[in-house]
């Protein structure tokens, strides 16, 4: 007879084997993709970009320039004019003439050919400029190829369309440009950003000067020569790559009539205070930590691609990204176990590999802010989960991340981290979720999954935030507006409501 | 009263957003496959091939000569692997064991009264039997999807477990007929409802009915399968049919399975492939990357 010993021995060996025959997938090597590098060859960058100024580019009276590099490989790629308050101050003169002399003065359907002009030479050029953008900030091939440009060129298509109908927009109003516009926008989608700002003020017969962010310039200016290419007339589109105090030149100038920034909530905080009292228009895009709320009734496999979509999409450098999951208990072990799975699959690396989902962290200040938050996390005492994919010996790179066991009180949880790392925590109820969900100083969008109709209007109906997709995630449309509750900023970029912002109404 | 071992339980199969399955099986199509991976899947997609005929002027001879090029598809290249198995109706299932015996490409048999699956039971099953004994090694049954659409899922299921039954070492393929049950939640359902009652396979379709095999509709499958997996341990297999024309969609197959339920699916054990037209492209597209150019199709045998 078998002893208690052997018994239990027995048991646990049998318990051992469930364990390793539990079931797992493998992603492994069975069949891989060999590397499928999208070709550089018909991309001519300069050594050397001019500030583009009343339809030139010329040198920055600042004498400084600045390297911009590939964040995937830290080589150079070229060195780019920083625009200083002197620059600054012939830009806006030459935007003034322009607005006074050409643009404001020309009839509204000329107008929008110029407009359309723009948006079908990007559209030939979308090749070059995805490529570019790829180099430039670390981006897939396969977003700058099916999203940022595709999306810009839709930008530019969709507000040609308004220039000589904006009396239709605002019904009962006479309608007139405002002037002189200044512009900031991002890294993050720099051709998309530079579309979503001029196409709308350029449309409604503002001129505008551009500030590209300093990491990523060339998508601007490959912009500025296609202005050129379209004979729009000098000075109503000016480009001046620089840093912030290129931004500050930009914001305090006094003949500049309206500010239109995309960024930080800190460096928005900064512009409203500078702008306050002015008289100057002022819409403000800057960060967000959107709630990605899955319920137990969700279509769990598409919710997960949600998911995936919402934080890994432009290695998370998304101010609308879906950073803190939400998920009812009752599903949580499901959609984790799968999550995980999934993160697997993610293909980290070359980002102008068209099989690359994952590309770099545009700069290398980005990654220290990244990885200083997920320590934070770590030590808070969150669980960190990462995708255990090779990691290349250059450039700048996070894996995909997310992090279980969070409160709602975690640094991680409450801050934007603009990379790849997802914060998850868990409701029981409808209620709570909303309310976890709006708990937060930001309201720039929101996430609903569940397969019942009913439910999503409840829902979304009480979520704080500026756009909320049921089903889907980061999915944008010129028509559709864009903008931001709370410290997610105020005005809407896109639709009819984003004309209001270029317009004055009599 | 059910004549089931176990009820059929709906309430757990999750539901299927329409608009999530189609971008991320349109996503799963941009994989760029080129170079050694694209010469690796070919071989692997060719493995895998479920060479069929099932036309009402299907004779001997076209059998036997389909058998010739399942075993040896491109004479002269022995790195080219023979097909996973050839796909006849039960009466030519003889013709197809005698001509392709001793290569391991494996006879399939279609049955249960093919393809609407309106015969009684009985047919069914003497349908099944006649081709087991005849040598086929793997049964490819229809649903009755007039029973499922009307929500009889108990006679659906006691029909899979009675022609399982009457299968005996043979592997059960099962035929949801997907452009028939028209939405992504049933094909989920239907896929559940084979697994729970015996399938060692699920497959889309006929080949009668169009939309067939689409991507999506493979997804949604997939996806069962990994479910079923993850509460049963059981790997079931995936045979997408109909429509598969070209190897850019052979090759977006194989990117479905590799991403969605992983390696151990990347065999021609868990993963056919029905067509009978695709192979021609696969070897074309072969004889390509090797040569750098494409050939005239006279180079390629029609069977």
């Amino acid at each position: 007879m078998a002893t208690v010993k052997e018994e239990r021995e027995a048991r646990a060996e049998a318990i051992r084997h469930i364990e390793r025959e539990k079931p797992a997938l493998e992603f492994g090597s069975a069949w891989e993709y060999s590397p499928a590098p999208e070709s550089r060859d018909h991309v001519r960058l300069e050594d050397r970009y001019g500030l583009f100024i009343g339809g030139k580019f010329v040198a920055p009276k600042s004498k400084n320039y600045f390297a911009t590099i590939n964040p995937a490989t830290e080589e150079k790629l070229a060195d780019v004019a920083e625009a200083g308050p002197a620059d600054v101050d012939a830009a806006v003169r030459a935007a003034e003439d322009a607005y006074r002399k050409r643009w404001s003065k020309l009839k509204p359907a000329d107008r929008g050919k110029y407009v359309y002009r723009i948006a079908r030479i990007l559209q030939e050029k979308s090749r070059e400029l995805a490529v570019i953008e790829s180099m430039d900030g670390g981006k897939p091939i396969k977003e700058s190829r099916d999203v940022d440009v595709p999306l810009a060129v839709a930008h530019f298509f969709y507000h040609a369309g308004w220039a000589d109908k904006l009396e239709y927009a605002f019904p009962r109003h006479a309608v007139s440009p405002i002037g002189v516009c200044g512009q900031i926008i991002p890294w993050n989608f720099p051709l998309l950003m530079a579309a979503w700002k001029i196409a709308p003020a350029i449309s409604c017969g503002n001129t505008v000067i551009l500030k590209p962010a300093e990491t990523t310039p060339l998508t601007a200016m490959a912009l500025a020569k296609v202005c050129e290419e379209a004979d729009l007339p000098p000075g109503v589109v000016n480009i001046l790559p620089g840093a912030g105090e290129t931004g500050a030149a930009i914001v305090n100038h006094p003949r500049v009539k309206k500010i239109a920034f995309t960024g930080s909530t800190e460096v928005g905080k900064i512009i409203q205070r500078a702008t306050a009292g002015t008289g100057k228009r002022l819409t403000l895009e800057l960060g967000g930590k959107a709630a990605n709320v899955i319920f137990e009734d969700a279509p769990i496999d598409q919710a997960v691609e949600g998911i995936i979509n919402g934080i890994y999409f432009n290695q998370g450098h998304v101010c609308c990204a879906g950073s803190r999951l939400l998920v009812q208990e009752s599903i949580a072990d499901t959609v984790l176990a799968k999550l995980s799975d999934r993160i697997a699959t993610l293909r980290m690396g070359d980002p102008l590999d068209k099989n690359t989902d994952v590309g770099a962290i545009n700069s290398k200040m980005q990654l220290d802010k990244i990885r200083e938050l997920v320590a934070c996390g770590v030590e808070e005492g969150a669980e960190l989960h990462q995708s255990s994919c090779p990691i290349p010996s250059k450039g700048y790179w996070f894996p995909p991340s997310f992090f279980t066991g969070v409160a709602q009180s975690h640094r991680i949880a409450r801050e934007e981290i603009f990379g790849p790392v997802l914060a998850v925590m868990t409701f029981r109820t409808p209620e709570e979720a909303v309310e976890k969900a709006n708990n937060i100083p930001y309201g720039l969008s929101a996430g609903v999954w569940t397969d019942k109709g009913s439910k999503i209007f409840q829902i979304t109906s009480k979520m704080r935030a500026g756009v909320v997709w049921a089903n889907t995630f980061n999915k944008f449309d010129p028509s559709s507006p864009f903008g931001g509750y709370k410290e997610s900023g105020f005005g809407r970029e896109g639709g009819v409501h984003g004309l209001r912002a270029y317009v004055a109404l009599s | 009263m059910s004549s089931l071992p176990r009820p059929f339980d709906t309430s757990r199969i999750p539901r299927v957003d329409a608009v999530g399955i189609d971008e991320r099986a349109s996503a799963l199509a941009k994989r760029s496959i080129k170079k050694a991976s694209k010469i690796a899947g070919i071989k692997l997609a060719i493995s895998m091939l479920d060479l069929t005929t099932l036309e009402g002027k299907d004779s001997e001879g076209k059998v036997r000569q389909l058998c010739q090029k399942a075993m040896r598809p491109l004479p002269g290249d022995p790195s080219v692997p023979h097909v996973a198995a050839v796909c006849v109706y039960p009466n030519l299932v003889a013709v197809a064991k005698d001509s392709l015996a001793g290569s391991g490409v494996k006879v399939a048999s279609v049955a249960s009264g093919f393809p609407a699956g309106l015969v009684p039971l009985a047919a069914k099953l003497d349908d099944t039997l006649l081709a087991v004994e005849a040598g086929a090694d793997e049964i490819d049954m229809v649903i009755d999807r007039g029973a499922f659409l009307s929500g009889d899922y108990e006679k659906v299921a006691s029909e899979i477990l009675a022609i399982k039954d009457a299968c005996r070492d043979a592997h059960l393929k099962v035929i949801l007929e997907t452009g028939e049950l028209e939405t992504y939640d049933n094909v989920r359902k239907a896929s559940r409802l084979a697994m729970t009652y015996g399938a060692d396979f699920i497959k889309t379709s006929t080949g009668k009915i169009s939309p067939a095999a689409t991507p999506g509709v493979v997804l949604v499958m997939l996806e069962a399968i990994r479910d079923f997996y993850f509460e049963t341990g059981r790997r079931i297999g995936m045979k997408p049919a109909g429509g598969i024309k070209t190897s850019k969609q052979a090759l977006h197959l194989l990117v479905l399975v590799k991403e969605t339920v992983g390696d151990a699916w990347l065999t021609p054990d868990l993963f056919r492939i029905g067509a009978s037209t695709v192979t021609n492209d696969l070897l074309m597209q072969l004889a390509k990357e090797a040569s750098g150019r494409y050939q005239n199709e006279d180079y390629f045998t029609k069977d």
